[in-house]
């Protein structure tokens, strides 16, 4: 087994805790308090995964959300989770991790030939072949799938629970670093309500990887003096293991908050994560910055790290990543980790620093220490392999970086520590509609103005040397507490630190190694995408110059680090290639999420059977239920659909429920229908506007059947209103339709018509409602109602009545929807049950039998009623449904209008007709579309379609509604049902009603 | 034909570095006039140029697009291709424009990666169903292939779907249409782009339209931030800035604009392997070839031009996805973005003459033009060549909203694309 690369001493783990692990199936070990990524450095694993196109090897690169490299899927079962990065994964006991590529392992990949063939498969070469045969694509492209994709989705369902939580805050700040302390030092001290929230387990940032003392103290002794403060403030939250993942409009922002993934055994009742929704008076954005690395022939190989993340490894873990370590730089900020390493008494072989004079106090304490600096060199390619580097070759280059003068041999290491200078992370800042704008001074992105409430502060801001960071932290903390309206006393101390004179960094893009561009070793610049310099030349050669086009061609910052390594490298080779300045070609768009975010976390509680979306059940439903009810859905109701004796078929129960109605007495619960209060003076000036007919002269007690229409002329909805009281209307609407009419009528008052006085209360679930259908339903009523006369005379048909049924206060309308002498009666919704238990029982000797929403399907078509949403689509007017009545000429309504254009006005519209099938027993499938003759070929001309179709019980034959091209003046023709199954059904166009044409029985 | 893309193509020039492609598309000064101008480089405007080169042999066409091409709806959407619409007008002209899809990557020699790994439309109610079968119905009379599944054929399909009777909206069945599937959304812009290049036509990018010029009710050019462009005829193909556009020819359009976003997950190995599309639970997804879920999310309710939206959106959308796919709880959204949307109130297109001669209008495409690209292109093309509406687009009038011969596709074949 390898060495282990842990330091003796130092770091931040807590080394009397060891855990073991395992990786790729083998164990290892580390310590509480490193990450995965840190713990197989420690373990000398230099190979991590196989790189998405070449299958080359990779190591771990970073120490963060910047980690494009090391990507492993972690557990199994309903635990796995893919894509995770080592780097943010802290270890715990048993953690086991494999990683996602390499066939068939991880160090003798078979598709690394695909790196072989590496020329044929420049960007975008997939455009250019697999072409022909046509039919071979789909072959091609299921090895293309194969060889894509990262981790495994689990084929388990997901046993976790996720929160949300709504929050305002006065100041919230992104990024609990050193300007992140200082700014919510400030703001707390000021009395705001703060919220800081850092991606890291703790807070700290940068200093969590720094020896420089701060205020007299060691860097992690002053983070816990303030985070203790900041503990200490009631109105301070203080977040690790949170992503500020979005920045919307109105300072809304997004926290994904890990709680659980970092436990051994978590607590079950521990949500797993929660997404913080909050508002922002003001946000400050401390999101420091991350280093950029410098593109050179294979510098993709394991062992090439960041500067920074040496440092973090060393620093922070006790880790040293290797044992001869080569540091190729053009800034002086790698001088620090250099310092750092033979602090720590480590060899640091050589730095190799691209600026020909490089001047500043960390170069000169390098150097006093006796490590040799190449000025004005480059390192032109690295030789390594899986297991690590071996050596990287050095050559001296001119000034202006893009030359070599004289190759120089070669420098043994395993590890190379690049720097090419730090890029703020302006993510959030973009994200809020901020246009980053080009620094030349640091050769990257700063955040631009201000569109939002938000400033930007430390490294994020491009403000690199500590002693400006917590200045500029604590000044940005102050303001936003201010501007956030906070009168306190913001002021803080500025602790004492260290200040070195730095050197100007001096930017290169792309390093030259002596060769032809393109030629050599692949110089990488996007890891995870395997986009190399070659890649972006061949895309600008070929037209796509748009950094977008950049982008989308070579997949440069499509990875699930997001470009957060890459993309300004990237972006500064195109701006080189096409000879402009990085500044104008600009960056692709920052989008949400800033590092991604598990589904089950936005989704939150909102899903399963319970959640998804509310059940609505009326106060009978239990009732239902033990009656052996079988349901429908309709909207967010469960609606009875029919009611099976044990043995019956569904068809013989509605027969059954559909004769006992028609015969004696039917009880349906009506409860799901919307019903909307209509108070105010001009309440009847209002329906008048939004119902096709007349509203004005309805008297009290008295109801009338409306369709309201959209501004298109169409049937939108329909149902009946009746009038309670001088100022008092109730108006039902379709079941699905509720939401929508109450919504579509307060637009219509809100904007349109503010002068009329009116209110709208949605009163739906107020009311229990059950109908009592049937020659008998007068005599039960009767039986149960003694304080209202159910005389024909004294109660006409479409009237409403107070009263008490059973003993309980209610209304009685007289309206039927089965076309039977019918009364619904509504009840507060809390006597449903008791409502409905008294009228089964007195209903007993008359065979009374509750059907649900299929018989009442069966019933109303028999009559011709129509279901809106069924029988119409958003393309029927009341003309087509035969309901010219309806509109009245006298008034103007919403759609009126549209009525009177030519298409509406058109003789030959789709118009609602009765079918009957010749074949009697045969029941048309509903949806079945109509010809005039079957079709021998195709396209066929179709005439129209069935919307509603049943077998009736009454009649003993089939029925069906339809919606047939001039259908009315083809009464007694032939149509054609063509099915997609082959079937061919003939049917007879006839009237829509089939029972009771004259109406008489609902009017005894 | 030189720089032809093949195996044998890219072979040769591996040889050589890669370093004598010729650009896919040249980046030329605009001439001082065209035949034909078509205002924006998306899909369906290169689309529009390379049939009017290559149908009706006018090639002297310059397309103009104000940042860089497929920059709009072409690059923002789920990428989406089916015919399976429920009326006639709209049935025929996506299921030419399918057609069309089928030979693309041949005709245009540029692989837009046209999969046909089948579209499923769920149905989670009785309605829902019965709107199922009435579309299949009209599909399979319409020559179109169309396929009513049951629960248990969908779970052969998609094994990972919650199709479990217990759910809050059980699956109930789907509709199925096999042809359908998904293409490189990029591909399709820069393949139409290179055609279109080869034919003659002028590809101007950053060339922002700023106003139209008009002399005696009919059109004569264009004023750009690239200067005064003449054109016979001009045709305006601007998804999501139609209206912009129409003001500065004194026209208003029945259209809102609305930003409508959509989402991908990080990249994962196969696991779905059609396009699931359900209304009820609202939310469509497929998977990549690259590995990511491609989730589309609904349409935010306000309108406007930002491309962004509201994360309340990508709430209820991805709790959709989790509610129908519940193996993908712990899959992480990568990246969420939007686009703008033209809706008309019925839901279709507008393609055709405006009361300006030589003026054409190609918009109101709302949430599902990117399956209509090559469709679409194929009769403006026509349209503008002829002066004619082709006999595939004649329903698709502005004049409809007034005379009210809509196609509401509201009704049964559902909003969702």
């Amino acid at each position: 087994m390898s060495r282990s690369l842990r330091v003796a001493n130092g770091g931040s783990i807590r080394r009397t805790r060891l855990l073991s692990f395992s990786f790729n199936g083998t164990l290892y070990s580390g310590f509480e308090g490193d990450t995965l990524a840190s713990a197989l450095l420690a373990n000398n694993v230099r190979t991590v995964h196989r790189s998405f196109k070449y299958h080359r090897p990779r190591g771990v690169v970073g120490s963060g959300a910047e980690e494009p490299n090391s990507i492993v899927q972690v557990g199994s079962g309903s635990k796995a989770t893919p894509n995770l990065r080592a780097t943010q994964i802290e270890l715990y006991d048993g953690l086991t991790a494999r990683s996602v590529s390499g066939w068939p392992s991880l160090r003798v990949d078979l598709y690394a030939l695909n790196g072989l063939l590496g020329r044929l498969l420049p960007a975008g070469f997939y455009y250019k072949t697999f072409m022909r045969p046509r039919f071979l694509w789909s072959w091609y492209e299921h090895f293309i799938r194969k060889a894509a994709g990262l981790g495994q989705a689990p084929r388990e369902a997901d046993l976790d629970h996720y929160d949300k939580l709504n929050i305002h805050c006065d100041v919230l700040i992104v990024g609990g670093g050193p300007t992140g302390l200082m700014a919510a030092r400030a703001a707390g001290r000021a009395g705001a309500r703060v919220i800081m929230a850092d991606e890291q387990a703790e807070m700290g940032g940068s200093l969590l990887s720094s020896t420089a003392s701060i205020g007299g103290k060691k860097p992690g002794d002053w983070v816990e003096t303030v985070v203790s403060e900041l503990t200490r403030m009631p109105e301070v939250i203080l977040l690790p293991r949170s992503t500020v993942t979005g920045y919307y409009d109105h300072n809304f922002l997004v926290i994904n908050e890990r709680r659980t993934d970092h436990l051994e055994r978590p607590d079950p009742r521990l949500r797993r994560e929660r997404i913080w929704r909050v508002r922002a008076s003001q946000v400050v954005l401390a999101t420091g910055a991350i280093e950029r690395p410098l593109v050179f022939s294979n510098n993709d190989k394991p062992g090439v790290m960041l500067a920074s993340a040496v440092s973090t490894y060393l620093v922070r873990y006790g880790v040293l990543p290797g044992r001869k370590i080569v540091f190729f730089t053009n800034n002086d900020s790698a001088y620090q980790t250099v310092l750092q390493l033979v602090d720590a008494g480590m060899e640091v072989v050589a730095v190799v620093d691209v600026r020909s004079d490089p001047q500043g106090d960390l170069i000169q304490q390098v150097r006093s220490a006796g490590v040799p600096i190449f000025e004005g060199h480059v390192v032109v390619d690295v030789r390594g392999g899986t297991s690590g580097l071996r050596m990287v070759l050095i050559a001296r280059v001119n000034k202006t970086l893009d030359e070599i003068l004289s190759h120089k041999g070669e420098l043994r290491c395993d590890v190379l520590a690049v720097s090419g200078g730090w890029n703020p992370v302006v993510h959030l800042h973009a994200q809020s509609g901020g246009k980053p704008v080009f620094n030349e001074e640091c050769a990257s992105f700063l955040p631009g103005p201000s569109v939002q409430n938000e400033r930007s502060a430390g490294a994020g801001n491009g403000t690199f040397g500590l002693a400006d960071c917590l200045r500029e932290g604590a000044e940005a903390g102050r303001r936003a507490a201010q501007d956030a309206g906070l009168t306190g006393d913001g002021s803080v101390d500025i602790p004492k630190v260290e200040s070195h004179v730095e050197g100007s960094l001096h930017p290169i893009w792309v390093v030259p190694n002596g060769l032809a561009e393109g030629r050599g070793g692949k110089k990488f610049v996007d890891l995870q995408n395997d986009t190399t310099v070659a890649d972006i030349r061949l895309a600008a050669r070929e037209g796509y110059r748009s950094v977008e086009h950049l982008k989308r061609y070579t997949a440069l910052g499509f990875g699930t680090d997001q470009g957060k390594l890459g993309n300004i490298n990237g972006m500064a080779i195109l701006a080189d290639v096409l000879g402009q300045a990085p500044g104008k070609i600009g960056t692709t768009t920052f989008r949400p999420n800033y590092t991604p975010v598990t589904f089950g976390a936005i989704a939150g509680r909102e899903i399963g059977s319970t959640f998804f979306d509310p059940t609505r059940k009326t106060a009978v439903h239990q009732w239902h239920v033990e009656n052996g009810a079988e349901f429908e859905d309709v909207g967010q109701w469960k609606r009875p659909w029919y009611y099976p004796l044990p043995g019956e078929t569904m068809n013989e129960a509605v027969r059954r429920e559909c004769l006992a109605t028609r015969e004696s007495l039917g009880i349906l619960d009506a409860s799901t229908l919307g019903k909307i209060e209509i108070r105010g003076p001009d309440s009847a000036e209002f329906l008048n506007r939004i119902y096709t007919n007349s509203w004005l002269t309805l008297e009290i007690g008295r109801c009338r059947y409306g369709l309201m229409l959209g501004e298109d002329g169409m049937v939108m909805d329909d149902g009946v209103t009746s009038r309670i009281g001088e100022d008092h209307y109730l108006m039902t609407t379709t079941t699905g339709g509720a939401a929508h009419v109450l919504a579509w009528m307060e637009r219509w008052l809100q904007t349109e018509w503010p002068h009329l006085r009116v209110y709208l209360t949605s009163v739906t679930d107020h009311w229990f409602v059950t109908s009592v259908a049937g020659p008998n339903s007068r005599e039960i009523l009767t039986k149960l109602c003694t304080d209202i006369d159910f005389s024909a005379d004294a109660f006409p048909f479409m009237s409403v009545r107070a009263g008490t049924v059973a003993g309980i206060p209610a209304r009685v309308y007289r309206i039927s929807f089965s076309g039977e002498l019918a009364y619904e009666i509504n009840v507060s919704a809390n006597y449903g049950r008791s409502l409905w238990q008294a009228i089964m029982t007195a209903g007993q000797s008359l065979n009374i039998t509750p059907y649900g929403t299929e018989a009442m399907h069966v019933l109303r078509a028999e009559k011709g009623y129509i279901i809106v949403g069924q029988d119409t689509d958003g393309s029927v007017t009341p003309g087509d449904l035969g309901m010219d009545w309806i509109v009245s000429n006298g008034k103007d309504c919403i759609g009126k209008r549209s009525l009177s254009r030519q298409d509406t006005r058109r003789e030959n519209r789709k118009q609602l007709v009765g079918l009957t099938t010749v074949d009697p027993t045969l029941v048309l499938p509903e949806g079945a579309q109509l010809l005039n003759e079957p079709a021998k070929e195709f396209p066929a001309p179709m005439v129209g379609h069935v919307t509603s179709s049943y077998f009736s019980p009454s009649l003993r034959h089939s029925i069906a509604l339809a919606l047939v091209k001039g259908g009315r003046s083809r009464e007694g023709s032939m149509v054609y049902a063509q099915l997609i199954d082959g079937r061919v059904i003939p049917a007879t166009i006839g009237q829509p009603k089939f029972f009771d044409p004259e109406n008489q029985r609902q009017k005894v | 034909m030189k720089n032809k893309y093949s195996i044998f193509s890219l072979a040769r020039n591996a040889v050589t570095y890669h370093e004598n492609w010729r650009e896919a598309w040249r980046s030329p000064e605009p001439r001082k006039g065209y035949d034909v101008i078509v205002i924006g480089g998306g899909g369906h405007g290169l689309a529009t140029a390379y049939y009017l080169a290559s149908e009706h042999g006018i090639r002297n066409v310059a397309v103009l697009e104000k940042n860089w091409i497929g920059g709009g709806n072409t690059g923002r959407n789920t990428t989406i291709v089916r015919s399976n619409y429920l009326w006639d007008e709209s049935a025929h002209l996506y299921e030419k424009s399918l057609r069309l899809w089928e030979g693309l990557s041949q005709k245009l020699n540029y692989n837009v990666m046209f999969s046909q790994r089948g579209v499923m439309n769920l149905g989670h109610t009785l309605q829902d169903m019965r709107d199922i079968e009435r579309r299949s119905n009209a599909n399979y009379l319409n020559g179109i292939d169309s396929e009513v599944l049951r629960p248990e054929q969908i779970r052969q399909i998609v094994p990972i779907m919650n199709t479990s009777p217990h759910a809050r909206y059980p699956v109930l069945g789907a509709s199925f249409q096999r042809r359908g599937g998904v293409a490189r959304h990029d591909a399709v812009a820069w393949g139409f782009a290179r055609a279109a290049d080869r034919e003659g036509v002028d590809i101007l990018q950053n060339c922002e339209v700023t106003g139209i010029l008009r002399h005696n009710g009919a059109v004569t050019g264009v004023e750009t931030n690239r200067g005064r462009i003449q054109a016979k005829k001009v045709g305006v193909v601007v998804a999501g800035h139609s209206s912009v556009i129409a003001s500065m020819a004194g026209l208003r359009l029945p259209i809102e604009s609305h930003p409508l976003q959509a989402l991908v997950s990080e990249p994962l190995k196969p696991i779905l392997h059609t396009v699931v599309m359900s209304n009820a639970v609202h939310g469509y997804i497929s998977q990549s070839d690259k590995g990511e879920l491609v989730i589309g999310a609904g349409v935010d309710s306000y309108t406007g031009y930002g491309q962004r939206g509201s994360f309340s959106v990508v709430e209820g959308n991805i709790g959709a996805i989790v509610e129908l796919f519940p193996v993908f709880s712990r899959v992480r959204m990568l990246r969420q973005w939007g686009g703008i949307v033209d809706v008309c109130p019925d839901a279709c297109p507008i393609i055709g003459k405006t009361p300006i001669r030589g003026l054409y209008f190609n918009c109101g495409w709302g949430t599902g033009g990117f399956k209509a690209t090559p469709g679409s292109g194929w009769v403006f093309a026509h349209t503008i060549a002829r002066g004619e509406p082709h006999s595939l687009n004649a329903a698709f009038t502005l004049e409809r909203f007034s005379t009210g011969a809509l196609i509401d596709e509201h009704g049964a074949a559902g909003v969702a694309h």
